[in-house]
């Protein structure tokens, strides 16, 4: 990342410093709130009934898969509305670009940031998941850039295609009709093989799946190197793909 | 146009295209250091776009451009680091504190905090914000907010400071406290260049300015030179009661001045002398509602030019 998008990530960083209280206190009670109903609420039920979910007690199953599905909202919203809020009803992005800057270190500076906030929101629910029982290997640490990768690579095609954007009217249906059902049918809450058979290959083709099964597989200390790598490079590649889309977009938008 | 390495900005057949739109249709200019360079014209004749070519924001679409010495298509990071740029809307960070906004653009150009810390003190004085520097941006006036934005532009010590409709949306008062702010930019030796559909700002500050409509440019010059050249020392402004008053008045008007501009509301007489004017016009029994003899101005050279006056 070139020096210029620091200057963005330090700009972010001091609007936060304004607000942050806010961001913290959610990034804890979001998962103290979530794993209490589910976790343990939902999970003593299943636990009852005598079932594991995929082989594991339902808090160890649902805890990856909440921290993942926590990791793409946060990226989701950053991706959406902060980009109107700069290219058009505030304009902050113009005056980032009026200096040394170019679009795509906005962009990628942005990037970055929501980077580190979802590291602080992945983080938060890896601690209260551990202490809550949802978390049995040491190798859970690495769900938190699981997590990471999984929203950046919402972030990048997201905030690429909100650049194109004028008005925001269609920010809640992205919400509603994409990011909600993903959050729901992704293996976060229950395995897709429960899924009727036509849906399969939709869930397996959405990135936060592929994030929950990193995330799980860490949490849980199960790895099956074929299927990481696998998970890694699809998320990767929609970063990518993302990222590419995004310089071209942010540069027409702000430079057009 | 002599090629030399002091001009700032140097344009040969600058042209810029929307699609079909051509908002800047080929334009010839030159800004030299030190000088204030103007670009007037209305809304929609092609100034804010000639600025964002400058400011290296927006690509040229055809035609030469060299600001600084270097084109801005490679260059444009470089050129930006030494130019101040204040955009037509307030872009500043409304939810910070008036110190944070300049300590933000600054990190922007890559200055080291201490260097921030300096400039601001003396920028927020040069703006008349010190007492405010703590507080949000958001409840400042409009006035204030131009101003944060003008000492936010200086922050990096630029060789030119770009203004795009500077005092547009200002009320009279925070307009000529402006006009004063930039006033001493200018004797300091700032470069300035502003567009602005306001003759009377073009007059106040622009040492040089080119005249734009419809993407192109129609005069250049001195604003002293261009009301001489194009318009006359005086002008007298007839007001009728009704557009029939005023076409019946038009053929007993003939010969009473140089020349004679019938507009939509008055008639426009340029002559040398406005009251032997006034007189004739009278004793050629033609009695508007009112009467007034004034200096030509930049609106006189604007509406010789294009046939237009600056509000259409």
């Amino acid at each position: 990342m070139s020096t210029a998008a620091l200057r963005v990530v330090e700009r972010e960083a001091r609007v936060f410093r304004r607000l942050w209280r806010g961001t913290v206190f959610s990034a804890f009670v979001t998962p103290v709130l979530f794993l209490a109903a589910l976790g343990l609420g939902l999970g003593g039920l299943v636990d009852e009934g005598g079932g594991r979910v995929a082989g594991l007690p339902y808090l160890v199953f649902v805890t990856p898969g909440l921290l993942a599905a926590t990791a793409m909202q946060t990226a989701a919203g950053d991706a959406l509305w902060p980009v109107m809020v700069g290219t058009k009803w505030a304009r902050t992005f113009h005056a980032m670009v009026a200096t040394p800057l170019r679009p795509r270190d906005v962009y990628t500076g942005l990037m970055a940031w929501t980077a580190l906030r979802t590291t602080l929101a992945a983080t938060m629910f890896l601690i209260v998941g551990a202490a809550l029982g949802g978390v049995p290997s040491a190798w859970g640490l690495l769900a938190v850039p699981a997590a990471v990768l999984c929203g950046s690579a919402f972030f990048a095609p997201l905030a690429a295609y909100s650049a194109t954007q004028h008005t925001e009217v269609a920010f809640p249906l992205i919400m509603r009709l994409g990011v909600m059902p993903l959050f729901l049918f992704s293996g976060t809450f229950f395995p897709v093989d429960q899924l009727p058979g036509w849906a399969q290959p939709v869930a397996l083709a959405s990135p936060l799946w592929h994030g929950v099964e990193l995330a799980r597989s860490a949490t849980t200390g199960t790895f099956d190197g074929h299927s990481v790598i696998g998970h890694v490079l699809v998320l990767v590649g929609v970063l990518a793909l993302g990222w590419y889309a995004g310089t071209c977009s942010w540069t027409r938008r702000l430079a057009g | 146009m002599a090629s030399s390495p002091e001009a700032l900005v140097e344009a040969r057949s600058l042209t810029k295209r929307f699609g079909r739109h051509v908002a800047v249709d080929g334009v010839d200019f030159r800004i030299e250091r030190g000088e204030a360079f103007g670009f007037l014209g209305p809304n929609g004749a092609g100034k804010s776009s000639t600025m964002r070519m400058i400011g290296c924001v927006s690509p040229v679409t055809s035609g030469e451009l060299r600001v600084l010495g270097m084109d801005p298509a490679g260059d444009g990071p470089r050129i930006r680091a030494r130019l101040g740029v204040v955009p037509q809307e307030d872009t500043l960070d409304t939810e910070l504190t008036v110190s944070d906004n300049l300590t933000i653009y600054g990190r922007y150009f890559g200055l080291s905090r201490t260097v921030i810390r300096e400039r601001a003190d003396e920028l927020l004085e040069f703006a008349k914000l010190t007492e405010r520097r703590h507080d949000r941006v958001d409840p400042l006036s409009g006035g204030m907010k131009r101003r944060l934005t003008i000492a936010r532009a200086l922050i990096n010590r630029p060789e030119a400071l770009l203004l795009d409709e500077p005092t547009t949306g200002l009320d009279p008062q925070a307009r000529h406290l402006l006009w004063e702010r930039l006033y001493r930019l200018k004797q300091e030796g700032v470069t300035l260049v502003l567009t602005t559909h306001y003759m009377e700002e073009a007059e106040q500050l622009c040492d040089r300015l080119v005249i734009m409509d419809r993407g192109r440019i129609a005069g250049e010059g001195t604003p002293r030179d261009l009301v001489a050249r194009h318009a006359t020392r005086e002008v007298v402004e007839l007001r009728f009661r009704s557009a029939s008053d005023l076409r019946a008045a038009l053929p007993r008007l003939a010969g009473v001045a140089e020349r004679v501009e019938p507009l939509a509301d008055r008639v426009l007489a340029y002559t040398g002398d406005g009251d032997a004017t006034a007189a004739a016009i009278a004793d050629n029994g033609v009695h508007p509602a009112a009467i007034l003899v004034r200096r030509g101005t930049l609106e006189d050279v604007f509406l010789v030019l294009t046939g237009r006056t600056l509000e259409d």
